[in-house]
């Protein structure tokens, strides 16, 4: 599958030229108007199956999530004009309907539900959304930030372990209490992690994948080159091990890997990477009771014993098997289903939630949008120019898509069951601000990767006017699809590597200093 | 990195590729064991939302569900409340509690109840395109009420089962358990109620007849349908089936002389099996005709001739009955044991020298099929079916489904079934028959008794037979769970004949008033 096409037809090279004015993003509008359709349709639907009437609140968030929509579309068309266009209306999509899932489930009264409160954490998402897009004009600039994020992410997940600060819930500490609110310091961990793997790879890769030793064919790093990685990643683990909080030990290990991957091409690595985890699982299930009762709740989570077993039982996933089989393939429908059996049917487990109530198909649909938004996120990657945006871009992306993967895993028993949330979809406000902040963070990169340049991209070089052509390119040969072999082949020595030389051109930001290696 | 970046993004669609077809795998592949799954209690609630259809006996629905205003909507109502005649039929009918505990025909035609079946497309699709909810079907059962009541009234208070077939098609007539409980209270809505309920019967063991004077339990339930989930030692009832297999196996008939003495000892044993009171089976006689051993019952004759049929025959007829196997009438039945069929229990002689006369410890049948083997007697050698539902009609009372007629299998020849026939009407008539009490003026019955002793408890008590010999209309078997005297030769003449007897009686006149 191929995210971009290596060279431009014939025709598409004008598209490719500086535009005299910004897209006005009317996909985007269009996309926002079936996205809050599709979600505030949902909100309406739940109340009459419920209530008999439209839900008390649903004029009030129809006006909060179209006004915020308004404005967050605005932001985007002022300020991140050629940002992707797909991704935001993707994720309003999901926010409304899972406002619309918590609202329902709130309106049958379980306990816990706080429909009110996602609404809020869905309004300060897309404010802080909009906050960035405004304040940050490149998103090189967090480069300057990569020692601090890692300093910033270790505090965040030594939190919870300080005592009367952190909190435990459902047998894993992963909480802090500060003011009344309950804040899950992983889920801006992971973010700051990205930052922070982000920056450091594209200083040192290189080094890191050329510099060391090769041990049966398998190049390895210089200790000191893998030094400060390993202390985060072990530090990270250790502490992750000590709250009990297997799925964000594996989301963190999952994005080291991914962008370690990325920024050295050495898929030797990934095989250490997954081999390391294997003994690091193994270790902990041999060690740790509770693993040990997820692993067995994974293989067999129907036994009567498990099932009665509590806490620490299987209760909890396999009512949301029974949710999921009564949902069947097209659903119960809205409000139609008996999902408040489902012990924390608002956050752990509303994938299943919504299996019961929108059946099969609206689950497939479901992990589409999701595909969809990381895809976009990982076409973004593809097209920016900058190492750095490449790894960002790449890393948020893949974390959101191994975000989904273990919680959706969990839950239809890929792998055991972990308390991670699913994103844009689970009640709670840490989960909800934070992926709001990578929505944020991909589309400014979007916006750089897809803002027309007086740089060439590969294919463009032969037909873009001399007057523009950058000194670089100076001489260049066709590589038209008329062009020869011969001369494809002479282009393809000839260009430069589309990376960091170009963004050290065009971006001065090691002059301004900071604190990157 | 834009290859690492493709290639990355090629991992990911690999990862939701996966969650699709996991998703897929539970929700659409084994949706259906889940939705069935009995812990499940999203079943009970579309259940008894929907419009349950109405169990039905004779003319009359006998349970039915009402409408009232609580969060389930409907409340399940047996035998119009009455505790009685909901009790009567509770074997039959189960019962349908909220906390997901389904059991009878409310479990074996949930289906079709809740209009959930695939045969009721048709209602469904109307359903559909209307609007209408969707309506359960009636399930009509073949129970005929005037020989259910004749069977639960003759059954008095004794722990044990009748159960009455039609030897033609296989229609059960009557299924009747005692001691039973009431449905109703364990469709009540209230959760913990309802629990209450099922766990006291499931706990509530009837006390049962003892040699020793303490105080004995049956082994099965208030909540067990004792006609097809208990299994009893068939005793002296299993000559008949002896006598099929020695028949069948070509080198006895219903004349040749088998020895008879007054105690027999077990092949390779010192074990000596005396008969009731040590005499001689026919006094002055060290032979006697087949015949004339089903009519007194003689032990000694049964022994030896179990011995002479062989393990391998007696294990193969046994298995042609379809004994060893579990049916769905649609309840499910408990399948019967027999030494050496599906076990490895002893087939030596001395152990198959027992099972001649129905006793051995391994040897158990459940009622039904001692009925059915006296059902095939009659129906002359045709060993049918045996179903408790007529039809399934659906909401506005089309039949759907009616149930035809199946022949099971073909055990034993006509002519063997002729002659056993014959025998087993000398037991009911003969001058000294053991079965003299099943007599009914004016109607020629077939039968046998049975007393299987079950040390430390009294003998459990048979009766079965068929009437009228000559046209068999219906087949009945009766056991009254350890309520004999061991010293009381005519225990089950004198206790359990009368009961089909009742039976045979109340069906006969049922039939001709049909």
């Amino acid at each position: 599958m191929s995210l971009l096409s290596e060279r431009i037809p014939q025709g598409m090279q004008g598209a490719l030229q500086p535009e005299e004015n910004a897209p006005g993003r009317a996909a985007e509008a269009v996309l926002l108007v079936v996205a809050l359709v599709l979600g505030l349709g949902g909100l309406a639907m739940v109340g009459y199956t419920i209530e008999g009437k439209l839900p008390d609140s649903f004029w009030m968030n129809t006006l909060v999530l179209t006004g915020l929509s308004l404005v967050a579309h605005i932001v985007l068309r002022i300020r991140a004009p050629y940002a992707d266009q797909v991704i935001l209306p993707a994720v309003v999509l999901l926010s409304v309907m899972s406002l619309a899932m918590i609202t329902r489930l709130q309106l049958e009264g379980m306990r816990l539900t706080d429909a009110p409160r996602h609404l809020m954490w869905n309004v300060v998402g897309i404010v802080v959304m909009c906050v960035i897009l405004v304040l940050l004009r490149d998103h090189r600039l967090l480069r300057k930030f990569t020692y601090t994020a890692m300093l910033a992410a270790l505090v965040l997940v030594i939190l919870p372990l300080i005592p009367g600060l952190g909190k435990e819930l459902n047998g894993a500490r992963i909480w802090i209490s500060v003011a009344g609110f309950s804040l899950q310091p992983a889920e801006f961990a992971k973010l700051l992690f990205a930052v922070f793997f982000a920056g450091y790879l594209v200083a040192n890769r290189d080094t890191l994948a050329l510099a060391g030793k090769k041990v049966l064919g398998l190049q390895l790093p210089r200790m000191r080159d893998l030094g400060p990685i390993l202390v985060v990643w072990a530090v990270s683990l250790t502490v992750l091990v000590g709250q009990k909080d297997l799925g964000t030990s594996l989301l963190f290990f999952g994005l080291f890997v991914g962008m370690l991957y990325l920024a050295t091409e050495r898929g030797g690595w990934v095989a250490i990477g997954l081999s390391m985890f294997v003994i690091g699982a193994f270790v902990a299930w041999t060690i740790f009771g509770h693993v040990q009762a997820r692993v067995d709740i994974w293989l067999n989570p129907l036994d009567q014993e498990l099932y009665e077993r509590d806490p620490g039982g299987s209760f909890q996933i396999v009512q949301g098997m029974f949710g999921m089989a009564y949902g069947g393939l097209f659903g119960a429908g809205w409000g139609e289903g008996f999902s408040t059996r489902i012990p924390f049917a608002f956050s752990d487990m509303i994938y299943a939630t919504f299996g019961e109530e929108l059946g099969l198909t609206g689950l497939l649909g479901i992990l589409l949008v999701y595909l969809v938004i990381v895809q976009r996120g990982m076409r973004t990657a593809v097209g920016v120019r900058d190492g750095f945006g490449k790894l960002l871009a790449g890393g948020l992306a893949f974390v959101m898509a191994l975000q989904v993967f273990v919680v959706v895993g969990g839950i239809t028993q890929v792998i055991p069951l972990t308390g991670l949330t699913l994103p844009f979809m689970a009640q709670g406000g840490s989960s909800m601000v934070a992926n709001w902040v990578v929505v944020a963070l991909l589309l400014r990169i979007s916006d750089a990767a897809r803002r027309p340049s007086a740089l060439p991209t590969r294919g463009q070089v032969a037909d873009v006017p001399a007057s523009t052509q950058h000194p670089g390119v100076e001489g260049a040969i066709p590589v038209g699809p008329g062009a020869s072999p011969a001369n494809r082949e002479a282009a393809r020595q000839n260009m430069p590597a589309p990376s960091d030389e170009k963004t050290q051109m065009h971006a001065p930001i090691r002059d301004q200093g900071g604190d990157q290696a | 990195m834009n290859t690492t970046l493709r290639r990355l993004s090629a991992v990911v669609m690999a990862m939701f590729l996966v969650l699709m077809v996991s998703t897929t795998y539970i929700q659409y592949v084994r949706a259906g064991e889940l939705n069935e799954d009995s812990r499940n209690a999203r079943k009970i609630y579309r259940d008894l939302g929907a419009a349950r259809g109405p169990i039905v006996v004779g003319d009359e629905n006998i349970v039915i569900s009402k409408e009232v205003d609580d969060d389930y909507g409907r409340q399940r109502i047996y035998a119009g409340g009455k505790g009685e005649v909901a009790s009567m039929y509770a074997p039959i009918t189960g019962y349908f509690a909220v906390t997901g505990s389904v059991s009878g025909l409310e479990n074996a035609n949930n289906d079709y109840l809740s209009g959930r079946a695939d045969s009721l497309w048709l209602d469904q699709l109307q359903n559909l395109i209307t609007g209408q909810t969707a309506e359960g079907s009636s399930v009509v059962t073949t129970i005929d009420p005037a020989v259910q009541q004749a069977a639960w009234d003759a059954l008095g208070d004794y722990t044990g089962a009748a159960v009455a077939l039609d030897p033609k098609t296989g229609a059960i007539l009557a299924m009747v358990s005692k001691p039973s409980y009431d449905p109703n209270t364990m469709a009540v809505h209230d959760g913990q109620e309802a629990s209450a309920a099922i766990n006291i019967a499931a706990a509530t063991t009837p006390v049962v007849g003892s040699l020793a004077g303490e105080e004995r339990r049956s082994s099965y339930s208030v909540l067990h349908n004792r006609t097809i989930n208990a299994l009893y030692p068939p005793g002296s009832t299993f000559k008949v089936f002896t006598s099929a297999a020695a028949i069948e196996s070509g080198k006895f008939r219903a004349d040749t002389k088998v020895p008879a003495p007054n105690g027999y000892t077990l092949t390779g044993t010192q074990t000596k099996v005396n008969n009731f009171g040590g005499y001689e089976c026919v006094a002055g006689q060290s032979e006697i005709t087949l015949t004339e051993a089903l009519k007194v019952s003689c032990n000694s004759a049964y022994l030896w001739l179990g011995g002479k049929v062989g393990a391998e025959a007696m294990g193969d007829m046994f298995e042609d009955f379809h004994f060893d196997e579990a049916l769905e009438v649609p309840l499910d039945t408990t399948a019967g044991t027999y030494p050496g069929v599906d076990n490895n229990e002893g087939t030596t002689t001395a152990p198959i020298e027992l099972t001649g006369m129905g006793q051995g410890g391994v040897l158990k049948l459940s009622p039904l099929q001692v009925a059915m083997m006296t059902a095939t007697v009659a129906n002359g050698g045709t060993e049918m079916q045996p179903y408790l539902v007529d039809e399934i009609r659906d909401s506005s009372l089309n039949t759907v489904e009616k149930t035809q007629p199946d022949v099971l299998g073909n055990p034993i020849s006509s002519s063997t079934a002729e002659d056993l026939r014959a025998m087993m009407t000398e037991v009911v008539n003969g001058e000294g028959g053991s079965g003299v009490n099943a007599q009914i003026p004016g109607v020629t019955v077939a039968g046998k008794t049975g007393t299987a002793e079950d040390p430390p408890r009294q003998p459990t008590l048979w009766f079965t037979g068929f009437a009228p010999a000559e046209d068999p209309q219906v087949a009945v078997a009766v056991v009254l769970e350890n309520a004999g005297a061991s010293t009381e030769e005519t225990a089950s003449s004198a206790l359990a004949a009368p009961v089909a007897k009742a039976v045979l009686e109340a069906a006969l006149q049922s039939g001709s008033d049909r």
